[in-house]
């Protein structure tokens, strides 16, 4: 009898667990999905009002039209370079700085530490206006004098979305979590083996350090990719713009062209999910990762 | 591979070596750090520290890009106190921030305890529940943009089939922030999620189990068990929250433009038009320093709450 009960309960349990996290899983997928739909739709079909899931004619005409009417394979390119050049620089200046925080000894680093922390707290508006008027004044960049005058600097260039996002405090902050978990042992070994500091960095620990430099890679390609309001402040000369300035200044010119609008954006979802899809392991233990610390 | 190469750790090997060696180490660790560090310090303070110093400097002038700039003392402050946009802009910030915040915890929580389990089944609906982290906010808002359509919309013709007239959602300005809520936790929930998920995993399983042994029920264990547990967790996940509430822009800007009727006018938006549409760069500086005091404030009465409730 107890048995039985006990049995019933756990199916019980099992069946209302299933029932909710697919009633969860519809809420997060069906938008993606119902997009998807849309732009395979042609415009008469999406406007009917008919609430047919599956566009009675499949058709590649809005995925056409975004390609003609805006130049997104610019925007692509642009989104594409800026991203990795995100990646390459946090990673590498992140693992230096980090590695610097875990493992070396110098004066004032707790210091340098917690201002990195401390400028987490910053709201990002506070810095974009002066930032935006250092790199328009840089001397001697994008036609400017000596004293920053004349040009535009180093707007609407790579550069100005680059330089100011090219070592995150996050980047560090995380490079330095994961220095500190390998031992510090090797390090000492190798000291008294004569290895020059700069050699038990680089064959020792950036090795051990890659799982942690893959997460910080595929978080940051993700970042850059979807950044957006600070490359449309600095990136407006429409050759320059990028994905994300692209599809929301496409949407304000297509406002209820619905199908050429999602096939617009499920191009520009295409590089992160596939990064997401192949590399999800790491992401999801990355995230989890981090917020255990 | 490089690892294997290494000798293996010896714990006791020092004593053989002079303090002196020590010291030349030592002195050679400090330079390196120095060193390694160096690129990343120098960007920090050209693109961190001088712009925030340069903001606040900016705040007490009425610098504007051309024209001459004077010192205009706390003049940008006192103006702030007349002006009805900032306290429209101030107020659609707090609703938002009111709404979003209870809302995105709740639903984090909520899916990461469910989630929480030992089967194989968990790591497929753990991406599902994950997928939406992984649209921008430009992509997450323009497939709103198409569920929020009044007439032909999945959301307002899902509330036809049980009965409801759903609103105009982005066309209304009663309902407008709500969307770009509702929105915003469904676009970002995953990545607390996760947070909370390292979290949980955390706890001892002991501990659960001496509690259901105690004759806790599953309420009473989440109560006097989980959430004590999770008090870190907890506290990063609302101030991260808090933080990034408080800077709502690029839903606002996409979708509504900062309408109907200014209803969706965020405070970052204002700043936003305020310095770079306007130009009026000394007076978004002065705004922008309120914010950071705001957020400042309410991150550290987080910390209160958090720190007491662990008492």
């Amino acid at each position: 009898m107890t048995m039985n009960t006990t049995m019933k309960r756990r199916v019980l349990g099992d069946v209302a667990w299933y029932a909710a996290v697919i009633a969860i899983s519809l809420v997060t997928v069906l938008p993606l999905v119902w997009t998807l739909l849309t732009s395979f739709k042609p415009a008469g079909e999406i406007l009917s009002g008919g609430m047919d899931f599956l566009p009675r004619t499949w058709t590649f005409d809005n995925y056409v039209t975004v390609w003609q009417s805006v130049p997104f394979g610019r925007y692509f390119l642009n989104s594409t370079i800026l991203a990795l050049a995100g990646v390459v620089c946090n990673v590498f200046l992140g693992s230096l700085a980090g590695y610097a925080f875990a493992k070396l000894k110098f004066r004032g680093a707790k210091a340098f530490f917690a201002m990195l922390l401390a400028s987490m707290m910053v709201p990002s508006i506070v810095t974009m206006i002066p930032t935006f008027l250092v790199l328009r004044k840089f001397p001697l960049v994008g036609g400017n004098s000596i004293l920053g005058e004349g040009g535009s600097g180093f707007i609407n260039s790579y550069m100005a979305v680059i330089l100011p996002g090219a070592v995150g405090a996050f980047a560090i902050f995380m490079m330095k979590q994961f220095f500190e978990t390998i031992p510090d042992s090797y390090a000492e070994a190798a000291r008294l083996d004569g290895a020059s500091e700069f050699r038990i960095f680089t064959r020792i620990y950036l090795p051990l350090a890659k799982p942690g430099m893959a997460v910080l890679a595929i978080l940051t390609f993700q970042s850059g990719w979807n950044n957006f309001m600070w490359p449309l402040i600095v990136l407006s000369d429409p050759k320059m713009m990028t994905v994300q300035v692209g599809l929301a200044s496409f949407m304000n010119d297509y406002e209820t062209d619905y199908g050429p609008l999602m096939a617009g954006t499920v191009i520009s979802m295409i590089p992160v999910l596939v990064v997401f899809l192949v590399c999800q392991r790491y992401i999801i233990e990355g995230v989890s990762h981090v917020g255990n610390k | 591979m490089t690892a294997t190469l290494t000798k293996p750790p010896t714990e006791d090997s020092p004593s053989r070596h002079t303090t002196r060696a020590r010291g030349t180490s030592l002195k050679l660790q400090q330079r390196y750090g120095y060193l390694f560090i160096a690129v990343p310090l120098l960007l920090f303070l050209v693109f961190a520290v001088i712009p925030v110093v340069m903001a606040l400097v900016m705040s007490f002038t009425d610098y504007s890009v051309i024209g001459t700039t004077t010192w205009v003392g706390g003049a940008n402050f006192a103006a702030l106190i007349d002006d009805p946009y900032f306290w429209l802009s101030l107020k659609n910030t707090a609703i938002y921030t009111a709404l979003f915040v209870p809302l995105g915890l709740t639903v984090a929580l909520g899916t990461a305890l469910i989630i929480n389990r030992r089967i194989r089944a968990v790591k497929l609906f753990r991406t599902f529940f994950y997928i939406p982290v992984v649209c921008s906010s430009v992509a997450a808002a323009t497939i709103w943009y198409w569920l929020l359509n009044p007439d032909f919309g999945l959301i307002n013709i899902a509330l036809g089939w049980i009965g409801i007239d759903g609103p105009a959602w982005l066309y209304s300005s009663r309902w407008a922030m709500v969307a770009i809520v509702i929105m915003s936790a469904w676009a970002t929930f995953g990545t607390n999620m996760m947070i909370f998920l390292g979290g949980l995993q955390g706890i001892s399983r002991d501990l659960l189990e001496a509690a259901r042994i105690d004759g806790a029920n599953v309420l009473q264990r989440f109560w006097h068990v989980t959430i004590p547990q999770l008090q870190r967790t907890m506290f990063l996940v609302t101030t991260l929250l808090i933080i990034g509430a408080f800077q709502v822009f690029d839903q606002a800007f996409v979708l509504t433009k900062g309408g109907p009727g200014n209803s969706t006018l965020t405070l970052v938006y204002y700043i936003y038009n305020e310095g770079f549409g306007r130009l009026r760069m000394g007076y978004a500086s002065s705004m922008s320093f309120v914010l950071f005091l705001i957020i400042i404030v309410f991150s550290l009465v987080n910390a209160r709450i958090t720190n007491k409730a662990q008492d």
